[in-house]
């Protein structure tokens, strides 16, 4: 595991202002960002522990926990808000079983995710899975949608 | 008729609506003398798949709502003549919502295949940057962008040519120019769509300005959210570069311009462009104290300047028609045409790109086609997070910056959501202060601590605890966070609260006095009860609800079980038998 950390750091060695790409590909790597890359990484490029920190919990693409094998983001944007977009997450939550206070499903197959906007507007209310988009989604299609991802 | 040539529309707003099974179904059936391609997005959203068929007379046609059944009618050259949407020679339903628009920036969206460079320069591309290079002194490209009046399209809406020239005339060697493609206003969608419907025009814009201002590296600065868009933009620089539009010497000139893609990691403020170059130096996205403005001081300390995608998108066809001819669109002091990102409860959403001074009625009516459902229209949103509510009475105000600016909105990058009777105000308030909140960076104490309060206040209100002091305290709050916040999030924080107080007071005090939700939106404020009279046992309404509230048998009356339900609506809305009742 350290010996890929330490690709993607020399990957980066010498250029200004990698903080972000170094945890975005360990995060690519890892699915998540631990304290223990935290600190290999903060030992390796000599940037503070601290400030690599507060890039991770700035920035709304890092998470400190693993993830589910697939990503649900619902998109919580004005037009899908007005287009019930609530309704849709709370549908999620149910099917999904979520326990309280966590995003990822306990077999670990799902991390629900709410985002401000996935940019399909027209297409309101809007749900992506991994990279695909879903238009238009209705609440008692989404068991189905789910259904595609194992 | 015969066809000639099939382009399925394969942008982010096709694929979701299903273009990638269309474009395998016609791949599978289509015989050999029609040419399948691909292309990005014309902006008719509504009516995605789309695709456009070229006749052996070189007519073009547009059919939308597609879907693999289809493809057999296109292989036997008779396609449905029901979801033909745009034609050329005959009468469709889109041709007038197109010939209202005026195509600058969006020229080549939806009309050619954004991977394939070959299409872009046979539509004139990088015809403007061999011009500036070859023909052209820094200033005069300047200039002509000055007097082409056109304003910064991320929002603000400063000069560009006159940005463009505090970069030129600041002292130093190394200098830097950057597109903020980090689209975050929710609702607006412009820029992704320009990005992965024509990013070449984007790439000729940056580069055109970098050979203006005399910068020789250059960031694209995308959001990850948009995957697309990302590999569109690495693609078409690859490209660019080997044809020699990017890199070293260009047309043989001493000039030379390296570009980099940064993608963004999810962070609002990132949009404000002190915290933009923050985050490309690889640090939080906290803007800073402006001057020293960043065509001073910006990556690395060194002049940078930042332009929005739409901006740059416009360059090329500028230094191609001349300033004039793009100055001859427009209002006095808003030149040229702007994209809208047109959604929510509006017919046909999509993309529309207008002259300035075209009307709010004009583009949600007449182009978009009107209400949802014909229901009545309560209000559109303009400028995301830092805009606001426009209401009916005002629906004839031209769109442009300082019309819009005056009745308390703002123009912002465009995004444009319609909102009808079942919105609620305060809860669209609300909405948009749980947003900024949430995305405030936290270096200043009241855009931190000040919006949690309005949100807190805004959220008392929705569920029937407010009282009419929490007014008051609203607008002095707002006052407060405007006056005392640094950067453009803090500033226009408060504006969605203070457009709906103003035009919408009526529904506060619904909520205040009455405990009332007019919309029958909040939650606290609205109890739903099936009518076993009227129920006709279809569990339409049980299929529906999100926490599985609904018990009852097929053809038997149902029930709500009040103590899981979240009050949300969901089989109100549902209900063909008007069994559900809301009160």
């Amino acid at each position: 595991m350290n010996n890929e950390i330490l690709d993607v750091i020399k990957k980066y060695e010498g250029k200004r202002g990698s903080g972000i790409p170094i945890l975005q590909d360990v995060q690519a790597i890892e699915g998540f960002i631990s304290k223990d890359s935290i600190r290999y990484i903060s030992e390796h490029t000599g940037i503070p522990s601290a400030e690599l920190y507060g890039i991770v919990t700035f920035y709304s693409m890092f998470r400190l926990k693993p993830q589910g094998r697939h990503i649900i983001r619902v998109c919580k944007g004005t037009a899908c808000h007005v287009s019930g977009a609530d309704n849709i997450a709370s549908m999620l939550n149910t099917l999904l079983k979520l326990p309280e206070g966590e995003s990822t499903t306990e077999d670990g197959r799902f991390t629900l995710v709410e985002v401000a906007c996935l940019g399909c507007c027209s297409l309101a209310p809007v749900i992506m899975v991994n990279e695909d988009t879903y238009g238009k989604v209705a609440s008692d299609k989404l068991e189905k949608i789910l259904d595609k991802y194992e | 008729m015969l066809i000639k040539e099939i382009k399925v529309g394969m942008a982010s707003c096709g694929l979701a609506a299903g273009a990638k099974d269309v474009y395998n179904a016609f791949h599978d059936v289509l015989p050999e003398t029609v040419k399948l391609t691909k292309t990005a997005c014309i902006g008719f959203c509504y009516a995605e798949p789309m695709v456009e068929t070229i006749d052996d007379e070189g007519v073009s046609r547009f059919y939308g709502y597609l879907s693999s059944k289809d493809a057999e009618a296109f292989a036997k050259h008779e396609p449905p003549q029901k979801k033909l949407i745009i034609s050329q020679k005959e009468d469709a339903p889109g041709n007038k919502k197109l010939a209202r628009q005026v195509r600058i920036a969006t020229r080549n969206s939806g009309l050619i295949d954004p991977d394939k460079i070959e299409q872009y320069v046979a539509r004139d591309g990088y015809r403007a940057l061999k011009k500036v290079c070859t023909q052209m002194d820094r200033q005069t490209v300047i200039d002509e962008v000055k007097n082409s009046g056109l304003r910064g399209r991320g929002g603000a809406g400063f000069s560009t040519g006159l940005k463009w020239q505090f970069a030129k005339d600041a002292p130093g060697d190394k200098k830097y120019i950057i597109c903020n493609a980090d689209e975050g206003d929710p609702g607006a969608f412009m820029d992704r769509n320009l990005l992965e419907s024509d990013p070449h025009a984007v790439l000729e814009g940056m580069a055109i300005c970098a050979f203006s201002v005399g910068a020789d590296e250059g960031y694209i600065y995308c959001r990850a959210e948009y995957p697309l868009a990302v590999r569109r933009l690495k693609k078409s620089i690859k490209d660019a570069e080997k044809r020699g539009f990017l890199g070293n010497h260009i047309y043989g000139s001493d000039f030379s311009l390296h570009l980099k893609l940064k993608e963004g990691a999810g962070a609002f403020v990132c949009g404000e462009e002190t915290a933009l170059i923050a985050s490309i130096e690889g640090k939080r996205g906290m803007p800073r104290l402006r001057p020293p403005f960043p065509a001073q001081s910006g990556i690395w300390k060194k002049p940078t300047n930042n332009n929005n995608v739409e901006t740059y998108a416009n360059i090329a066809w500028i230094i191609n028609h001349g300033a004039d001819a793009y100055a001859a669109y427009g209002t006095e002091k808003s030149k040229g045409t702007k994209v809208f990102a047109l959604a929510g409860k509006v017919k046909e959403p999509g993309l529309v790109e207008v002259p300035m001074g075209t009307t709010l009625r004009e583009i949600i009516f007449d182009i978009g086609g009107g209400i949802k459902d014909d229901r009545s229209f309560k209000a559109v949103q303009l400028g995301g997070p830092s805009g606001g509510c426009v209401p009916e009475y005002l629906l004839d105000t031209s769109v442009d910056y300082d019309s819009i600016a005056k009745i308390g909105a703002i123009m912002g990058s465009g995004g444009m959501v319609v909102m009808d009777d079942t919105t609620c105000m305060i809860n669209i308030a609300s909405f948009f202060l749980n947003f900024t909140q949430n995305e405030s960076c936290g270096k200043c104490t009241f855009c931190r601590i000040g919006t949690k309060r309005m949100l807190e206040i805004l959220r008392r209100i929705q569920a029937g605890k407010g009282e009419m002091e929490d007014i008051e305290t609203l607008h002095e709050l707002s006052e407060q966070i405007i006056n005392s916040s640094l950067c453009g999030l803090g500033k226009t924080a408060p504006n969605p609260v203070l457009s709906t107080l103003k035009y919408f007071k009526d529904e506060y005090l619904a909520h205040i006095n009455e405990k009332k939700c007019p919309a029958g939106v909040c939650r606290d404020l609205v109890n739903f009860n099936i009518d076993p009279e009227a129920c006709t046992g279809c569990t339409l309404c049980s299929r529906k609800c999100p926490v599985n509230a609904i018990e009852g048998v097929v053809k038997g009356p149902h029930k709500i079980d009040q103590d899981k339900c979240i009050s949300c609506g969901a089989c109100f809305e549902a209900c063909k038998f008007d069994a559900v009742i809301r009160s």
